[in-house]
């Protein structure tokens, strides 16, 4: 068991034909990650370099219709990545990943609003994120596959290379993940902390959970309730930002301490306040976690 | 993007928000020779001027009077204009007043507050009005929530004038004015969605003794993912408002902010850069930047990352902190041996790498020659620049 991704995903890619798209794909393949089709409106029919094998498509509709795709990646530039989105949710797919970083706060805010009114039921993850990783399994996004070690933590992070040092981190004390969640850096996105640790609170290969946050927005505030009235499983988290001025975009869109809201010190007094161990330093993510257990 | 108040307001104007009558001056003799201009079309001798920078509370600060005539207007012109105008936004040194905007007065009968943005819970956009105009909207959330009324826009559907009249009466506004408001805020609303707005904030809003609605001010903040669908707006960046190297950054798309420290920070992703920042503090040093250089950083890009931190000169030491996933190790060790040759070194350097082709990348760096500190690990490279920089 794992949760959203395993070894009966079968991956759509959309924007295989560009650079990244291929690369991602070539690397998701070589991981064992089962993909079945491209997508590249124009582009039906096209062979992709070291990825022959994989038809691509010019709609998702045809392309879920022919292959039966259950999970689709999103490597469309940003101008046009919120109606990839809408693309994929309209052929009734369940699994939308989007890795495309950069994309209109607007069209995030209408392509939410058609997933949630008109297919309630599919589960967006991003956008501006690395993806989803179950080790061993099944690897979607741009996370480096061979750091990751099949196991029992349930990792969710708004940073992808927090991700990465995370994982890292939890190989050197011997602990692996059930599945890592990167759930990105925007202010509109799909599955927050709190959906993902929903399913890894379901989830009976997963017997903790270390969540990453950062500045801006509440999302932490209303995880650490969330956790404190129904997870049982032990739960350590970091948040980044502590020394990161008000006002200023840090990298991420989502990442802005605005009007005094959305503080580090705020989000880690409510995790700390809901019995969640919070790591003092990014050096000290995994050894937090392994002294709960 | 942020733009001025009197770009905010000839953005209203295009969209048919009511503003007042006003002119924006570049210099004394401009804002001088506006003056009888806005009194003739006015009708009145009564004159606002308004310093121009990105930075809120100017009223408190001095930089907003309001003049009965002539030659209060052109005593005021002389004492903002060039000013060094601090609020508490702009920090202790203030910022230079390099244009002014002279506007009619108005009549004003009640003072309110308008503001639009993202509500992130909800993923949609929000229309928030007070009573408290003229008061910061955080305070007034702190002291008095309650003061504070909300409608949601639904995608879509969008603005619907029920909302300006739930929003209008809530606020204690008549019949006519409710009627205003309507039509206000139909463009108010089409104008933040069509222009990628993040922020929309009028404070105050006024109400005029003849029932009439008007912005009296315009903050706008625009979507910066968003500004390719507006190349217009590129006129009105005001890059005197910016700073220099944070522009630098942009053109080599690298993510910098300027901070006080004195240890310069080379990171790839923003969540690890917010770290290592954090994790510097943790050891008791002061971060000189944020700076991301992004997932897929070449030689140019680094170098260029090296130059701008180089050139702080509070900068007495630098930090690298790679995890390289997709972006190998030795490959930054590349960028990073390119870099110093061509800029040069006159700061320790501590180097972190991890992650893919470590090892080579960890060689290239021991045979480069340079003076570089390798670090075991992250808590290891923060101990170490921390105490370099001292």
């Amino acid at each position: 068991m794992s949760v959203l991704v395993g070894k009966d995903t079968k991956l759509l890619v959309q924007g295989m034909t560009g650079s990244a798209g291929a690369f991602h794909t070539r690397q998701a393949r070589d991981y064992g990650t089962n993909v079945v089709a491209g997508v590249t409106p124009g582009k039906a029919g096209a062979k992709v370099e070291d990825l022959e094998d994989i038809p691509v498509f010019d709609t998702c509709a045809e392309a879920v219709a022919q292959t039966g795709a259950n999970a689709t990646v999103i490597y469309v530039p940003p101008p046009f990545a919120a109606d990839a989105i809408m693309e994929a949710a309209a052929t009734g797919i369940p699994l939308i990943i989007t890795i495309t970083e950069g994309i209109p706060v607007n069209d995030m805010v209408t392509a939410k609003a058609l997933l949630a009114s008109d297919y309630p039921d599919t589960v967006l993850v991003g956008p501006n994120c690395p993806g989803v990783i179950t080790p061993d399994e099944c690897k979607i996004g741009i996370m480096p596959g061979y750091i990751h070690n099949k196991g029992n933590v349930g990792v969710v992070s708004r940073s992808g290379t927090l991700t990465y040092e995370i994982v890292h981190q939890l190989g050197a004390v011997g602990l692996g993940q059930s599945t890592a969640i990167g759930i990105g850096g925007d202010p509109v996105k799909g599955l927050d902390f709190i959906d993902c640790i929903k399913l890894f609170n379901d989830d009976p290969e997963t017997e903790s959970i270390f969540m990453i946050g950062e500045i801006g927005g509440d999302s932490e505030e209303r995880a650490a309730s969330y956790i404190k009235e129904n997870v049982k499983k032990p739960v350590a988290a970091f948040i980044a930002g502590k020394t990161a001025p008000p006002g200023k975009r840090m990298g991420h869109a989502g990442a802005i301490i605005s009007g005094g809201k959305g503080t580090a010190a705020a989000k880690i007094a409510a995790l700390e306040a809901a019995g969640i161990a919070v790591a003092p330093s990014p050096a000290e993510m995994g050894t937090t976690l392994k002294n709960l257990l | 993007m942020k733009i001025h108040e009197y770009q905010g307001k000839e953005l209203f104007r295009r969209y048919g928000v009511p503003v007042p009558f006003g002119i924006a001056a570049m210099s004394v003799e401009e804002a001088k020779a506006a003056v009888p201009k806005v009194q003739k079309e006015s009708g009145s001798n009564v004159v606002v001027v308004k310093a121009q920078i990105h930075a809120g509370g100017r009223g408190k600060g001095g930089g907003v009077k309001v003049c009965k005539n002539t030659a209060d207007a052109e005593k005021a012109i002389d004492s903002i204009f060039g000013m060094q105008l601090v609020t508490h936004q702009t920090g202790p040194a203030g910022k230079k007043v390099q244009r002014l905007l002279v506007e009619q007065g108005l009549d004003i009968q009640h003072e309110y507050y308008l503001g639009i943005t993202l509500d992130r819970a909800s993923g949609r956009v929000t229309v928030m009005a007070s009573t408290e105009g003229g008061m910061e909207i955080e305070e007034v959330a702190a002291k008095s929530p309650e003061k504070i009324i909300k409608e949601q826009i639904t995608p879509a559907v969008g603005w619907q004038d029920f909302q300006a009249r739930n929003l209008g009466f809530a606020l204690g506004l008549d019949g006519k004015q409710v009627r205003a408001l309507s039509t206000f805020l139909r463009s108010l609303t089409r104008c933040y969605t069509e222009m990628d707005c993040s922020l929309l904030e009028i404070n105050p809003l006024v109400t005029t003794g003849d029932g009439r609605v008007l912005a009296l001010d315009s903050k706008i903040n625009f979507d910066d993912n968003a500004t390719y669908r507006h190349p217009e707006l590129s006129d009105w960046r005001d890059l005197s408002e910016e700073d220099p190297a944070e522009v630098e950054a942009k053109k080599f798309s690298l993510s910098y902010i300027n901070l006080d420290g004195t240890i310069g920070c080379m990171v790839n992703g923003a969540g690890l850069a917010m770290s290592t920042m954090d994790i510097i503090k943790h050891y008791g040093g002061e971060p000189a930047n944020f700076l991301d250089v992004g997932g897929g950083a070449t030689a140019e890009k680094v170098t260029a990352a090296f130059k701008i931190i180089t050139r702080d000169p509070n900068v007495k030491a630098i930090f690298v902190n790679i995890f390289g996933g997709i972006m190998k190790c030795d490959t930054i060790a590349d960028g990073v041996i390119t870099a110093v040759k061509e800029v040069g070194l006159e700061v320790p350097l501590v180097v972190r790498l991890e992650g893919t082709n470590v090892e080579m990348g960890k060689k290239l760096l021991a045979e480069s020659g340079l003076k570089i500190a390798a670090a075991a690990d992250m808590a290891d490279g923060a101990k170490k620049v921390v105490e370099l920089a001292k």
